[in-house]
């Protein structure tokens, strides 16, 4: 063992480990937001950085795919970078900053501006994958809740918000009804996300490393974002533009700019900032 | 004129080196070798091979020399190394019966057939930093003989619960690695989530179990250390095949005895078992592992230690440390979701319970 | 509906606890609209037998029938659990004789009222609202005291807020395990009023186990008797108490404390 480099398999993961997180994938795309239990390896990234999206991602990868990885919407945060790097090294495959461009998408905390479009695969890393857990803490309740489709707990947690606060106090990890029939986490995206996920063309896969948890949202499916019928549910909204693309209808982020505190906001998806400022401003050169 | 942050990559490069500049240490002294840490932090490395589920002391120091002496690194690099292994096969169960002690003590009674073995163990040490130019002694008599376990003794007289159910087909245990485990847990999957989980937590476990948080009264039956057989089922083979030795830590707690309807009262037990040297772990492991039974023995749950799921969910150190640790990347688009909230609901005035579909 | 059978039959209702008999052989129906008064001393196997009718404690020996609203019979020990607690949710209520064992104590008295509603799909919190400062009323609590959490509320009123809990949903049989025990005596009689006035303003069937007497005597039509594990007596209730024909009930009745 001293000093060899032990031969990796394509995508890192043995064939009968890819075997069976396809089955626990494929069981999760006919039952949708159903959370299917599944036996969560040890990959190079330590747990809670995203080994199961990683698992899902080297599952269903090829040397025809084109991998796009991003974290907090961007492309270049270190995060997303360790992990391009990782598929890069055992998959040998092909990488892109571009959307549009991309075959399977994984990603942490966004979904990206631009539509997803039939054949792309979005893959989540998912922290908690249990709508439910803050309420309710024990998983043998929990997956009665589920089986049973017992969710008032979901909504009496909703009513309470707009009872002190006068409106539902969830902005991230908003909690969706998928199918029409179960209740799931849409891992910590800001709920301005959520209108995505509805009727999108696109396959949306979850991963939950730590948790052992898979589940899958497949391309046209209903997923309604959890609301009252007179506090109907809102995603969020900003009042300026992006200071460098000028879009108005993407989701910001803050930047603090000097010392005294003075803040810009800038588009959190890169690759739909860049795009966006070359339709803008044509003539200029890349930053 | 803002631009967008870029370097990422950069910097995950000059990370890695700075890592490595500060795990070499003053060049000017010799890099640790591997036989140095396995020969001379064996405790470390049994810790180390047994959290990780891979018994290599070679391929554990490597380990512990490649992290710096993070223990939960050294572990994870072990753990990611044995996802890569090809399972060839299953052994017999190993027999502590006929492992040979180093050290084998019992609490539970002044002499037992054998003898009490001290062996190796700190003990007995006066707790002062010793002087390193001490000469080791050369008297040190190997006793090899094998010894019944205690528990066993104790067990004939049937005072202690049977080792296994009368009426037992033996069923395969599930293994922890290879399939999700599901709540309620059998005990076969339960100590194998205890065995790999991690010594601290379980010792404060344990040792709540001590302080009145579900006591079971434990007495150390019996703690011995030393080296089994191996051995494999060959197809056209008679006999079992022995394909090498491995060092264990055995710990067996004899505890509350309990009655059942038609059943007379007998003690019940708590199991440990971890590679290497690993006392503190098997003895804590024993306590926990009695306390999760609860429910078996138609005791009260009160205690965090008897609550499998809270026990078995927060064990894994490698687990706990990633999850604990993935604060630190960065979460600023979840923070501005919820500091766009909570300026909203500072600054709306009718903070009412009555008004109408909240205005964004 | 018809009202030629009763609401619940029980027969040869038995559990045991390892050697021990909880409850054992025991008969016993209750109507539509009626309330019958489970009594006995500790250990007489009251709160078994409500347990196990109620199916909270299962795996015991003999038959348990309900009557639907849709009028069909159905059998309750072989029920499966997803239909068990769909019938919680519509047609059933359990008051705890410890008010924090039926409401979620954290949860405002409107979100504690208005949770079965939700469970069952109401989507409109305006109408959840409503709904819920109604029954909120109807048990004597402020409606102003929506907001407030269970844990600032008195005895008394927790215990009205488990039944204004338990009913919003318009349930037809409620299980009551000695709802007032614990309370001031003034507190009961009043809780006492509230519970005998909703009983008859629903048409509600309610089973009360109680080791008063006097419970009994002011809310119930018939009465039970129950003594290790079985069923000694039982008839109306001012027969039973007034002229009981049991030795056991005779002592029972004889040795209530006079004022």
């Amino acid at each position: 063992m001293n000093g060899h480099r032990p031969e990796y398999n394509y995508a890192y993961l043995d064939e009968q480990t890819k075997r069976m997180i396809r089955r626990a994938l494929l069981k999760a795309v006919a039952i949708p937001g159903f959370q299917v239990p599944f036996a969560s390896r040890e990959v190079p990234l330590p747990r809670g950085w995203g080994t199961g999206g990683i698992q899902v991602t080297a599952a269903i990868i090829g040397p025809s795919d084109v991998l796009k990885v991003i974290d907090q919407g961007a492309d270049d945060t270190t995060n997303a970078v360790s992990i391009r790097s990782f598929f890069h090294r055992v998959a040998d495959v092909e990488t892109t900053t571009d959307t549009e461009a991309a075959t399977i998408i994984q990603t942490r905390h966004r979904i990206p501006e631009t539509p997803l479009k039939h054949g792309q695969i979005m893959v989540y890393q998912v922290p908690i994958p249990e709508p439910l857990r803050f309420l309710e803490p024990r998983e043998t309740e929990t997956r009665q809740m589920h089986a049973l489709n017992e969710y008032g707990l979901m909504y009496v947690k909703l009513y309470e918000d707009i009872a002190k606060y006068g409106r539902i106090a969830k902005s991230y990890d908003y909690p969706v009804l998928v199918n029409g029939r179960y209740l799931v986490a849409p891992s910590p995206t800001p709920s301005f996300d959520n209108p995505k996920l509805h009727q999108s063309a696109a396959l949306h896969l979850y991963g939950a490393g730590r948790e052992k948890r898979i589940y899958a949202i497949p391309p046209h499916t209903d997923v309604e974002s959890l609301d009252f019928d007179d506090y109907p549910f809102q995603p969020q909204r900003f009042d300026s533009p992006c200071a460098l693309c000028g879009a108005t209808d993407s989701y910001l982020d803050q930047i603090v700019v000097d010392d005294n505190g003075g803040k810009l906001y800038a588009c959190s998806d890169t690759d739909h900032c860049r795009r966006n400022h070359r339709l803008e401003h044509p003539d200029e050169d890349e930053a | 004129m803002y631009v967008a942050v870029k370097g990422g990559q950069k910097a995950i490069a000059h990370a890695h080196a700075l890592l490595a500049k500060e795990g070499r240490g003053a060049l000017s002294v010799d890099r640790l070798s591997v036989d140095a840490v396995a020969g001379q932090l064996p405790v470390l490395v049994s810790r180390v091979m047994t959290e990780g589920s891979l018994y290599d002391p070679d391929l554990a120091a490597r380990a512990i020399r490649q992290s710096q002496g993070d223990v939960i690194e050294a572990i994870t690099l072990l753990r990611s190394y044995r996802t890569t292994l090809p399972r060839l096969g299953y052994t017999r169960p190993i027999d502590t019966a006929r492992l040979t002690p180093q050290r084998r003590v019992s609490a539970t009674f002044k002499d037992i057939p054998g003898g009490q073995q001290l062996g190796a163990t700190f003990d007995y040490t006066h707790r002062l930093f010793d002087d390193p130019s001490d000469v080791l002694g050369d008297n040190l008599a190997e006793n090899p003989q094998s010894m019944p376990r205690v528990t066993d003794l104790l067990g004939a007289d049937a005072l202690l619960e049977p080792d296994h159910p009368e009426v037992w087909d033996d069923p395969e245990p599930g293994d922890l690695t290879t399939e999700p485990g599901l709540f309620p847990m059998s005990r076969a999957g339960r100590l194998q989530a205890l065995a790999r989980g991690d010594e601290g937590f379980l010792l404060a476990m344990g040792y709540s179990t001590q302080r009145g948080f579900g006591n079971s009264h434990p007495f150390a039956g019996e703690i011995r250390v030393g080296e089994v057989e191996i051995e494999i089922d060959v197809p056209g083979v008679e006999h079992p095949v022995p394909v090498g030795r491995i060092e264990v830590t055995e710990c067996q707690m004899i505890n509350q005895f309990v009655g059942a309807p038609g059943a007379p009262p007998q003690f019940t037990r708590g199991y440990g078992l971890v590679f290497g040297r690993g006392e503190r772990k098997a003895m804590s492991m024993a306590l926990v592992d009695r306390a999760l039974r609860a429910e078996e023995f138609d005791e009260r749950v009160v205690a965090p230690a008897q609550d499998e799921e809270f026990v078995v969910s927060h064990a894994d150190s490698v687990q706990a440390a990633g999850f604990v640790e993935h604060l630190k990347l960065p979460h600023y688009v979840d923070f501005q979701a919820e500091s766009s909230l909570l300026r909203r609901l500072r600054s709306d005035p009718s903070n009412s319970k009555n008004s109408v579909g909240g205005a964004e | 509906m018809t009202t030629d059978r009763p609401l619940l039959r029980a027969r040869g209702l038995s559990h045991r606890f390892g050697n021990r008999w909880g409850c054992r052989g025991v008969d016993i129906d209750v109507w539509p609209g009626e309330v019958v008064a489970v009594v006995g001393e500790s250990g007489s196997g009251k709160s078994t037998l409500l347990n196990a009718l109620s199916r909270r404690v299962r795996g015991g020996g003999g038959d348990v029938e309900y009557q639907l609203v849709s009028g069909q019979v159905i059998d309750l020990p072989t029920m499966p659990e997803g239909e068990l607690r769909r019938l919680w949710r519509s047609e059933w209520g359990f008051v705890h004789q410890n008010a924090a064992d039926g409401l979620r104590m954290h949860v405002t008295a409107g979100g504690n009222v208005g949770e079965p509603l939700m469970a069952n799909g109401w989507r409109n919190y305006g109408q959840i609202r409503d709904v819920s400062t109604q029954w909120l009323e109807r048990v004597e609590i402020p409606a102003d005291r929506i907001d407030d959490v269970p844990t600032a509320f008195s005895g008394g009123m927790r215990q009205r807020l488990q039944i204004a809990r338990n009913l919003v949903v318009s349930p037809r049989i409620v299980f009551m395990d000695e709802p007032t025990s614990g309370l001031d005596v003034s507190v009961q009689a009043r809780l006492l009023d509230l519970i005998r006035s909703l009983v008859s303003e629903l048409g509600l069937a309610v089973i009360v186990v109680t080791h008063d007497l006097a419970v009994a005597r002011l809310i119930s039509h018939r009465t039970v008797v129950m003594r290790h594990g079985e069923v000694i007596e039982s008839g109306l209730t001012d027969r039973v108490l007034d002229d009981p024909g049991a030795p056991y009930t005779q002592l029972l009745v004889s040795s209530v404390l006079r004022g």
